[in-house]
């Protein structure tokens, strides 16, 4: 870890598959170290820029850099590795095989015995791939990950399709191995998961970047509750220095505050100032989640 | 006297097991994989059915009842059906071990595989040694039975037909990853099978070409087996090596390694 270059580096990436954008000039930097989780929902764009990101799609426009080169030479010297939703596994060969063969690929690996340890799959190395469960296969394709000793993990919706125990599982075994200093992004349609185990959370929608921020600001988004009231000529700035107050949004005659004292707010509006119609409605990260991952009709 | 300028304090002294970066040596190529691939096929009970068992049992069915019989230069007409068979054996390997990359493409591993420092023209090379060592065992098999069951013929000839035989199978190890890379399929050779076989009957594989209408024995002049199967013979039967023979063998290690290599780069293209 003695680069000083970003993690990821991704500038205007851009993608199109025929008439339908999946990427959308999507930037984004993340620095070494980060455990970042990218979120949104299914068609999000969350694989394409993954695909693009590993070098295994060409951005029609924009850049990527991983550790200050490119995609393929970050695979090539082992320096990225990824966990996917589509790469296969072969069902002939057993577990440790697996582990054997792709191992040989790499200048330098860490031993098989090992990675499998750390991927909690020590006990099936003898076990035929076709015969492993869903859930097995998923960490035999993280202990390949695991192999080069990357300095950029990458997964992509690494549970889907895991049972609540497997899903458990698995995050442990990926946190038990969190090495300091290691970078993560893993793409994900489940809150709690990012809640959990990211640092950073990524919101994406429609190939963009929506939101970007620490765990706790992204919550911030949603925690406590929004009060809108009709008030023409309302002083956005007046309104952003009462106390507890996170943001005001002018909307025509309409203003929205977002704060964690809904009660001081209502109480200023209805005795200082003119508003009328008063509402206050609480948002919770679901709520964030969905404003912020779904499409705005109108407004 | 020279002063020598102090070394950076930071070396790599603080992560001493720090990983090598290195590029891998030969693009990821390593013996070690070849052993594994070729365990994989070995443990595979329908490629060992099709390519060893199968075609030492037609020997014994349609060979050993014509002992005695001998071609015209005097050579045991056994041995004639046990290099054709040994040439069967082999394209059947190499097919089946060159097609095995419809499999993988198929499963997804081609995918995977590109998530690592494995260049794509090693995994080729890879899956090119474990088709001719396979070929190479088929050869080998069929004249063990061969040998067993009586076929006695001079040390050259058994030396110059196994070595045709199995190189001439090289054809289809093309033929094999060119049909991989056209279409990803988990089990290719349930289609290929039967084609191998219509082509090893032009090749004369099966039975002489001279029996055969000879319409039939002009246009099976033509056909991707022929050449392999000319050549192989020529040791034993003494009817030197025809030029018909050599330019089919080139036409068709062109033809199928062109194809091959075209569909490979295709596959490998990104999107």
């Amino acid at each position: 870890m003695t680069s000083t270059h970003p993690a990821v580096e991704l500038d205007g990436l851009t993608k199109t598959f025929g008439a339908v954008t999946a990427v959308d000039g999507l930037s984004l930097r993340v620095q070494p170290g980060e455990v970042v989780a990218f979120l949104g929902p299914n068609g999000a764009g969350k694989t394409t820029t993954i695909d693009m990101l590993l070098g295994l799609a060409r951005p029609d426009a924009g850049t990527v850099r991983l550790l200050g080169g490119t995609p393929d030479d970050a695979v090539a010297r082992g320096r990225v590795a990824a966990v996917l939703q589509t790469g296969g596994l072969l069902k002939d060969l057993t577990v440790g095989e697996t582990v054997q063969m792709t191992g040989h690929f790499y200048r330098h690996t860490r031993p098989t015995a090992e990675v499998l340890e750390r991927a909690g799959i020590a006990d099936i190395a003898d076990r035929v791939v076709g015969r492993c469960s869903g859930g097995q296969q998923q960490r035999l394709r993280f202990a390949l990950a695991l192999l080069p000793d990357p300095d950029l993990m990458v997964l992509d919706e690494p549970t889907t399709g895991m049972d609540v125990e497997g899903r458990r599982d698995f995050w442990q075994a990926l946190r038990r191995d969190a090495r300091a200093g290691r970078t993560v992004i893993f793409a994900t349609h489940y809150l709690d998961e990012a809640d959990a185990y990211a640092d950073r959370i990524v919101l994406v929608r429609q190939g963009r970047v929506v939101a970007d921020g620490t765990t706790a600001e992204i919550k911030n988004l949603a925690a406590g509750r929004t009060v809108r009231a009709t008030l023409p000529g309302a002083d956005q700035a007046a309104l952003a220095a009462l106390p507890g107050v996170d943001a005001v949004e002018v909307r025509g005659d309409s203003v929205l505050v977002r704060t964690g004292d809904s009660d001081a707010i209502a109480r200023h509006l209805l005795t200082r100032t003119t508003a009328r119609d008063v509402e206050i409605t609480s948002r919770n990260l679901e709520d964030a989640f969905l404003a912020l991952t779904t499409e705005h009709t109108g407004a | 006297m020279t002063t020598l300028p102090a070394t950076p304090a930071a070396t790599r002294t603080d992560r001493p097991d720090e990983p090598d970066r290195r590029l891998p040596a030969l693009g990821g190529f390593a013996p070690a994989v070849l052993r594994i691939e070729l365990r994989r096929v070995l443990r595979n009970r329908r490629t060992l059915a099709f390519t060893l068992i199968m075609p030492g049992f037609f020997f014994l069915i349609f060979g050993l009842p014509q002992g005695g019989q001998t071609l015209d230069n005097g050579r045991p007409v056994t041995a004639y059906v046990m290099i054709s068979l040994a040439v069967y054996a082999a394209m059947v390997a190499t097919t089946s071990a060159g097609g095995a990359v419809a499999t993988e493409r198929a499963l997804g591993w081609s995918r995977q595989l590109r998530l690592t420092p494995l260049r794509p023209t090693a995994y080729v090379a890879t899956k090119l040694i474990t088709a001719m060592a396979l070929g190479l065992l088929a050869v080998v098999v069929e004249f063990l039975v061969g040998a067993a069951a009586g076929v006695r013929v001079p040390a050259y000839v058994w030396l110059l037909a196994g070595l045709a035989a199995w190189l001439g199978s090289l054809v289809f190890a093309a033929f094999g990853l060119f049909v991989g890379y056209l279409v990803p399929a988990e089990n290719v050779m349930q289609f290929i099978g039967p084609i191998l076989a219509v082509l090893a009957m032009f090749g004369g594989l099966f039975v002489p070409l001279e029996v055969l209408p000879d319409v039939l024995q002009q246009v099976a002049k033509f056909t991707p087996v022929y050449g392999v199967g000319e050549l192989s013979r020529a040791p034993l039967t003494g009817a030197g090596v025809s030029m018909a023979a050599v330019a089919n063998v080139a036409f068709w290690a062109l033809v199928f390694g062109v194809g091959a290599a075209r569909l490979f780069r295709r596959d490998t293209a990104r999107v």
